[in-house]
């Protein structure tokens, strides 16, 4: 974990799920985009098994890096036998989604609501 | 707002505003790079899908410059970045001091069996992204344009 500066991450709990919406409006940035992902894995490690919810509402621009981030952290979640959800996710990033397919590896919803309610 | 003649591009009329810079791999650097032809874009009436187009094109090969290209170089090598625009197209020109590398050699991130590998993707959104992608050179030279849609 970076030693010092702030969360990039907001994180709230709601019962056995755990909500992560993204402060940075890009997530470009490589040093960004190690700490947002060793600050998921964190939040993996810490639970026997993770329900992970991560809101992209404030997000306008991201790189194959911050979806290779992504990918890390499906495949933590995965391994731990749990459950990762996306959501918010702005038209023009997800056409990013779905030129590199990961619109079929992940569970991608429109809202948060939506999201929570496929968490099983 | 756009008042350029209806009657569609009147190529050559002006000369192509080209830029040429160095840029580390730092943020300053590479968003000084990309403000100055982003704003550009902008001044263009180029569309925001534009911007975004193209400023994701850029991050992603000056990512493939600066990790790829200059691996086990040290982290002030700078890349050149140059454009040339004009008011419906813009070159790209990238070029790092690596030794360069073979496009064909990347795997296809989009095959079942790929999509977990968390890296190897910033290729394929370029040429997703731009009209053309090319390497020049040894490999270490990266040409995208990117033409401005037709109106409508």
């Amino acid at each position: 974990m970076p030693s010092s500066g702030s969360s990039r991450l907001r994180v709230k709990k709601h019962n056995d799920v755990t909500e992560v919406e993204f402060i940075d409006r890009n997530i470009l940035d490589e040093a960004n985009i190690h700490q947002i992902r060793e600050e998921i894995m964190g939040l993996i490690e810490a639970s026997a098994s993770p329900r992970l919810l991560v809101s992209f509402a404030s997000v306008d621009h991201m790189s194959s890096a911050a979806l290779g981030a992504m990918i890390s952290i499906n495949n933590a979640v995965k391994i731990k036998k749990g459950q990762l959800r996306l959501a918010n996710i702005d038209p023009q990033i997800y056409e990013v989604f779905k030129i590199t397919k990961l619109d079929k590896l992940f569970q991608i919803h429109d809202s948060t609501d939506s999201a929570m309610k496929s968490f099983q | 707002m756009s008042t350029t003649s209806p009657h569609g591009p009147d190529h050559g009329q002006q000369p192509p505003e080209r830029v040429k810079l160095l840029v580390a791999n730092r943020r300053e650097d590479i968003e000084r790079a990309e403000k100055g032809l982003l704003s550009g874009l902008e001044r263009h009436a180029f569309p925001e899908a534009a911007v975004f187009a193209v400023r994701l094109a850029i991050e992603e090969a000056l990512v493939n410059a600066f990790k790829h290209g200059h691996h086990g170089m040290p982290p002030e090598t700078p890349v050149t970045f140059s454009y040339s625009l004009t008011r419906d197209r813009v070159q790209i020109d990238i070029e790092d001091q690596g030794p360069g590398f073979t496009p064909e050699d990347v795997r296809d991130p989009t095959l079942d069996e790929n999509l977990d590998i968390p890296n190897g993707r910033g290729l394929l959104l370029m040429r997703a992204y731009m009209e053309s992608v090319e390497y020049l050179g040894k490999g270490n030279h990266v040409r995208m344009v990117y033409v401005k849609p037709a109106q409508g």
